[in-house]
C-alpha cells in the first residue's frame, strides 16, 4: 500500500493466466453433474428397454450383458428405470429449488429492506415454518395438494422457502449498513434500483451455496417421500421409489438398492463440489486468489 | 537517563523473512532501549515495525523465519530462551499494549478477573493484597469508580477507558519494558492525548522503559527521546527526536515530515450573496432501543444546527466521537431524516418541492470514510464511477465513457484501472475511486466524511493534495468532516467545532487555530502539533496548551 498510484501489473497478469485452469472441485463436480444431466436428458427420450414393461420371466435377474444393472421384482430393466428416474428426480429438484429461491429471495429482500413491523411479522411467520422439519412440513402440504409430481414440487418448494428467506434477509440486513448502499442513495438512485443493482448481486454468493446444498436436500427429500409412498406414484420410476421398492429384496437382489443409492450419493457429491466452485467463480474477490 | 548503562533491550542485526516467498520483512534492524527511556519506532503499514517489536517478546508468526541477528533483553538472549522463561519474561518483565482496545480485553471476563490473572500468575501475593494493588492501579489510570469497575465487563467502557484498563493490567506487574503498538490509533484526538500522557506519567513513575510503535510521527516526536524510522523492513534513520525532526537525513524521513499537514495561506473567496447550502435549526433524533411493547427514549443527536456553506468554500466540521459531526453530514446528504429544521440549496428549501430536491440530489455528493466498504465489491471501477452518470439527462454512452476516463485521469489513476475490481486496489487507490465517483457528475457540493482517516500517512497526504487540487479546479463547495485537526488545517477555509450535538465555536481557519476561545477547541488543538519549517528541510513542532494548563506550565 506504500506505493499508491502504481500497481505491480506483472503479478496480476501471471495470476490471471494461472486462473484459466479450473479448480479440481469444478472439474470433478462438473463431470458428475454433466453425466447426471446427460443421463436425465437421454432418459427422458430413450432408454435401453421400456422402463415400465413387465417381464416376469426375467424377474430379479443379476447384472448381465443383457441387463447391465439387473432387473427388479417385475423383471423391469434397472438401468432403464434409473435413466427415466433421473429425468423425473432432476426435474423435480430443479423446479423445487427454483421455486424456493424465487419465493424466499423475494420475501427476504422485502423483509430485510422494509425492517420494522413488516419485517417482524414476516419473520415471525417464517420462523414458525422453519421450526418444522422440512420433510414434515412437506408431508402435511402433500396431504393437501395431493401426492403427484407437481404436488411434491409445491410442497417441498414451500417447505424450503423459509430457510432461503432467512439467509437473504440476514445478508440484506448486513449489506444495508455498508457504505456503498448509502453511496447509492446519495447518488439519487431509487430504492428499487439500489436493491436490484447493489443488494441482490451481493446476495448471490450465499444464495448459490444455499441453492446447491438445497438441491441435494430436495433430491433426498423427494426420495424419502417416494420411499414413504407419498411421492411420484408407481409405476413411474424415481430414484426414491426404486430405493423403497428394493427393500424387501435386499437379501436376494442387492443391486436393486445399491444402484439408486449410488446415483443419489454421486449426484449430491457432484452438486456440492460444483456449488463451491460456482460460488468462488461468481465472487470477484475470489478470482485470482487461486 | 544514563546512556552509559547497559541497554535494557538490545536488538542487533535482526532479520526476519517470510518462509514461503522468501521476502525479507525485517532487514538487518538494530536498535537499543535503555532503562527508563521512551523510544519510538515510526513507519507505515508494511514497514516491519510491528514484527520487529513482536520479535522482542518472542512472538513471531509461524510463517516468519528468523534469519539472523540477536535480541537481548536485560543481557539474556530472547531467541535462546526456553518456552517457560519466555512466559516468565512476558507479562512480568515486558508488558504489551495493543492497538485495538475493543479486542484486546476478553469480552466475557470481568475486569477484576482479567487484571488479577497476570498478577496471580507472576506475583506471590494473597487475594486481598492483589485486590488492593488492582484498585490502586485502576485509580491511578483515572477510573472514577475502581470498585465498580472490578465487576464490570469490557463493553461497559468506552474505547479510551478500555485502553486505560489495558494499560493498568500491564503496569500492575511493573514491567521493565512496555511495548505499545499503536496504543491510541483507534481513539479520537483528545482521548488519544489523555491516554498518552497517562502512559508517560505511569511509566515514568515505575521507571519503565517504553518502545512506542506508531505511524504518527508527531505523536512519537512528542513523547519519545529517540526515534527509529523504518521503511519496508529497513531502519532508514535513527537518532534523537529533535535531530530527526529538525535535520532529517534520509529522503523517506523527509517524505514523512512533509506528509504532516501544513497550513497554506488563507484563500480569498469572492463575496457571495446566497450560500449554496444553508442549514437552519437542524434537529436529528435517533430512536431509542425498541422492544416488542416498549419504545425506548429517543436520543437527540443534533440540537438545532445552523450552518452556511458559500460557493467554492471548504467548511470543516471537527469534533470527537459522539459529537454528531457524522450525523450532520449524513442528514445534509439526505441519509438521515431530520426531526426538524430546514436545508436550503441555492436559496430553495429542498423539502418543499420535488424539483428543488432533485436539483440538490444531483448536485450533492459524498465521499465516505472507509474505502473498503463504500465501493460495491461486485462492480468494476468503470461501472462504479459511471453509476452516478445514469441519472444525468442528455448524456450519450460515448459521453459517459469519455467522462469516466477523464475523471479517472483527474484522480491520478488513468483509464487502465477501469476494468479492475475494488479488491485489487490499495486503500489509497480505492479512496481515489470514491472521490472520482463523487465528482464525476460535476456536483457543486461535496460532503467528505473522514475521507483520509483510514489511510497511511504518506498516502493520506497524497489523497488530501488531490482533493485540494480537484476542489480548486472544479470549485465545488465542500463540507469536510474530520476528527483530525491537522488535516483540517490544511484544507479548510472555515472551521466549525462540534461537541455533543451542538456547535461550540465557528470561524475562519486562522482564527480558530490561532485564537481558540472555547475550552473544547483548545483541548482539540492541544492534541495536534503545530509545525514550523527549519532551514535544514526539517520541522520544529510546537504544542498548543489549553488555558488552564498554560497557567501551570507558564
Amino acid at each position: 500500500m506504500s506505493s499508491d498510484s502504481t500497481v505491480s501489473t506483472g503479478a496480476s497478469v501471471k495470476k490471471a493466466r494461472r486462473m484459466k485452469l479450473p479448480a479440481p472441485n469444478a472439474i470433478v463436480g462438473g463431470t458428475l453433474i454433466g453425466i447426471l444431466l446427460a443421463t436425465a436428458c437421454t432418459g427422458a427420450l430413450w432408454t435401453p428397454y421400456d422402463p415400465l414393461k413387465l417381464s416376469f420371466r426375467e424377474k430379479l435377474a443379476a447384472p448381465s450383458a443383457l441387463h447391465w444393472l439387473g432387473t427388479d421384482e417385475f423383471g423391469r430393466d434397472v438401468l432403464s428405470r434409473l435413466m427415466a428416474g433421473a429425468a423425473t428426480s432432476v426435474w423435480i429438484s430443479i423446479l423445487t429449488v427454483t421455486l424456493a429461491v424465487i419465493a424466499g429471495t423475494t420475501i427476504g429482500l422485502f423483509s430485510g429492506y422494509m425492517r420494522g413491523w413488516t419485517d417482524r411479522i414476516i419473520m415471525a411467520f417464517n420462523d414458525a415454518l422453519l421450526a418444522f422439519p422440512g420433510i414434515l412440513l412437506a408431508l402435511g402440504l402433500l396431504a393437501v395438494v395431493g401426492a403427484n409430481k407437481y404436488g411434491i414440487i409445491v410442497a417441498l418448494g414451500i417447505a424450503y422457502t423459509p430457510s432461503v428467506a432467512r439467509v437473504v434477509r440476514g445478508t440484506v440486513l448486513s449489506l444495508r449498513e455498508r457504505e456503498f448502499i448509502a453511496a447509492s442513495r446519495v447518488m439519487g438512485n431509487s430504492e428499487g434500483f439500489t436493491m436490484a443493482r447493489h443488494i441482490l448481486p451481493n446476495c448471490i454468493a450465499p444464495l448459490t451455496v444455499l441453492a446447491t446444498s438445497m438441491f441435494g436436500y430436495v433430491l433426498l427429500a423427494e426420495s424419502a417421500l417416494s420411499f414413504l409412498g407419498l411421492g411420484v406414484p408407481p409405476p413411474a420410476p424415481t430414484w426414491g421409489n426404486m430405493l423403497a421398492g428394493s427393500r424387501p429384496y435386499i437379501g436376494q437382489a442387492v443391486w436393486l438398492g445399491i444402484f439408486p443409492g449410488l446415483c443419489i450419493s454421486l449426484t449430491l457429491l457432484g452438486i456440492n463440489l460444483l456449488g463451491d466452485a460456482v460460488r468462488d467463480r461468481l465472487d470477484p474477490r475470489m478470482r485470482g486468489s487461486r | 537517563m544514563n546512556t552509559k548503562a547497559a541497554p535494557l533491550l538490545d536488538v542487533a542485526n535482526l532479520t526476519l523473512r517470510i518462509g514461503a516467498s522468501g521476502r525479507t520483512v525485517v532487514n538487518d534492524v538494530s536498535f537499543q532501549v535503555f532503562p527508563g527511556e521512551i523510544v519510538g519506532i515510526v513507519g507505515e503499514s508494511g514497514s516491519g515495525k510491528t514484527l520487529a517489536a513482536r520479535a522482542v517478546m518472542g512472538f513471531i508468526p509461524p510463517a516468519v523465519r528468523l534469519e539472523g541477528g540477536t535480541i537481548r533483553f536485560d543481557g539474556q538472549d530472547v531467541m535462546a530462551m526456553s518456552a517457560k522463561d519466555l512466559r516468565t519474561m512476558r507479562g512480568s518483565k515486558v508488558g504489551m499494549v495493543f492497538q485495538e482496545p475493543m479486542t484486546s480485553l476478553n469480552p466475557s471476563m470481568l475486569i477484576g478477573r482479567q487484571l488479577d490473572e497476570g498478577l496471580a500468575l507472576h506475583r506471590k501475593l494473597d487475594a486481598p493484597a492483589r485486590r488492593a494493588l488492582i484498585l490502586d492501579m485502576l485509580r491511578s489510570v483515572g477510573l472514577r469508580d475502581p470498585e465498580g469497575a472490578l465487576t464490570a465487563y469490557p463493553h461497559q467502557f468506552s474505547g479510551g477507558m478500555r485502553q486505560r484498563i489495558m494499560l493498568a493490567s500491564v503496569m500492575l506487574l511493573k514491567p521493565a519494558l512496555l511495548l505499545a503498538d499503536e496504543p491510541t490509533t483507534a481513539l479520537d484526538a483528545v482521548v488519544q492525548r489523555d491516554v498518552m500522557e497517562l502512559m508517560v506519567e505511569l511509566t515514568k513513575a515505575n521507571d519503565t522503559a517504553v518502545l512506542l510503535i506508531s505511524h504518527d510521527l508527531g505523536m512519537v516526536a512528542r513523547y519519545c527521546s529517540r526515534i527509529v524510522v523504518m521503511c519496508q523492513g529497513d531502519v532508514v534513520e535513527q537518532g534523537l527526536s529533535e535531530d530527526i525532526l529538525a535535520r532529517p537525513q534520509h529522503p523517506y524521513t523527509r517524505k514523512l515530515l512533509s506528509a504532516m499537514p501544513h497550513r497554506l495561506p488563507a484563500r480569498l473567496l469572492p463575496e457571495a450573496k446566497t450560500p449554496i447550502v444553508a442549514v437552519r435549526d437542524l434537529v436529528v433524533d435517533y430512536p431509542g432501543r425498541q422492544g416488542f411493547f416498549r419504545k425506548g427514549e429517543a436520543k437527540r443527536a443534533l440540537h438545532g444546527i445552523s450552518i452556511d456553506v458559500q460557493p467554492g468554500e471548504v467548511v470543516a466540521v471537527v469534533g470527537g466521537s459522539g459529537s454528531g459531526k457524522t450525523t450532520l453530514g449524513q442528514s445534509i446528504a439526505g441519509l438521515v431524516k431530520p426531526a426538524g429544521g430546514e436545508i436550503r440549496f441555492n436559496g430553495k428549501p429542498i423539502q418543499k418541492s420535488d424539483a428543488a430536491y432533485w436539483d440538490y440530489r444531483l448536485n450533492c455528493q459524498m465521499v465516505f470514510q472507509d474505502p473498503y466498504s463504500s465501493l460495491d465489491p461486485r462492480m468494476t471501477i468503470r461501472q462504479l464511477v459511471a453509476e452516478p452518470l445514469r441519472l444525468v439527462p442528455d448524456m450519450t454512452p460515448a459521453d459517459r465513457k469519455a467522462r469516466v476516463a477523464e475523471v479517472l485521469t483527474e484522480v491520478g489513476l488513468g483509464d487502465g484501472f477501469a476494468e479492475r475490481y475494488p479488491h485489487e486496489l490499495s486503500g489509497g487507490q480505492r479512496q481515489r475511486i470514491a472521490i472520482a465517483r463523487a465528482i464525476v457528475r460535476r456536483p457543486s457540493f461535496v460532503i467528505a466524511d473522514e475521507p483520509v482517516s483510514a489511510l497511511d500517512v504518506t498516502v493520506r497526504a497524497q489523497v488530501l493534495e488531490l482533493f485540494d487540487e480537484l476542489q480548486k479546479k472544479h470549485g465545488f463547495s465542500c463540507l469536510f468532516i474530520s476528527h483530525d485537526l491537522g488535516v483540517v488545517e490544511q484544507v479548510a477555509d472555515r472551521v466549525i467545532v462540534m461537541q455533543d450535538g451542538r456547535i461550540v465555536e465557528e470561524g475562519p481557519r486562522d482564527d480558530i487555530f490561532d485564537n481558540p476561545r472555547h475550552a473544547y477547541t483548545q483541548k482539540l488543538l492541544a492534541a495536534v502539533p503545530g509545525l514550523e519549517s527549519t532551514p535544514e528541510g526539517g520541522v520544529r513542532l510546537f504544542w498548543r496548551r489549553t488555558e488552564n494548563e498554560a497557567s501551570i506550565v507558564g
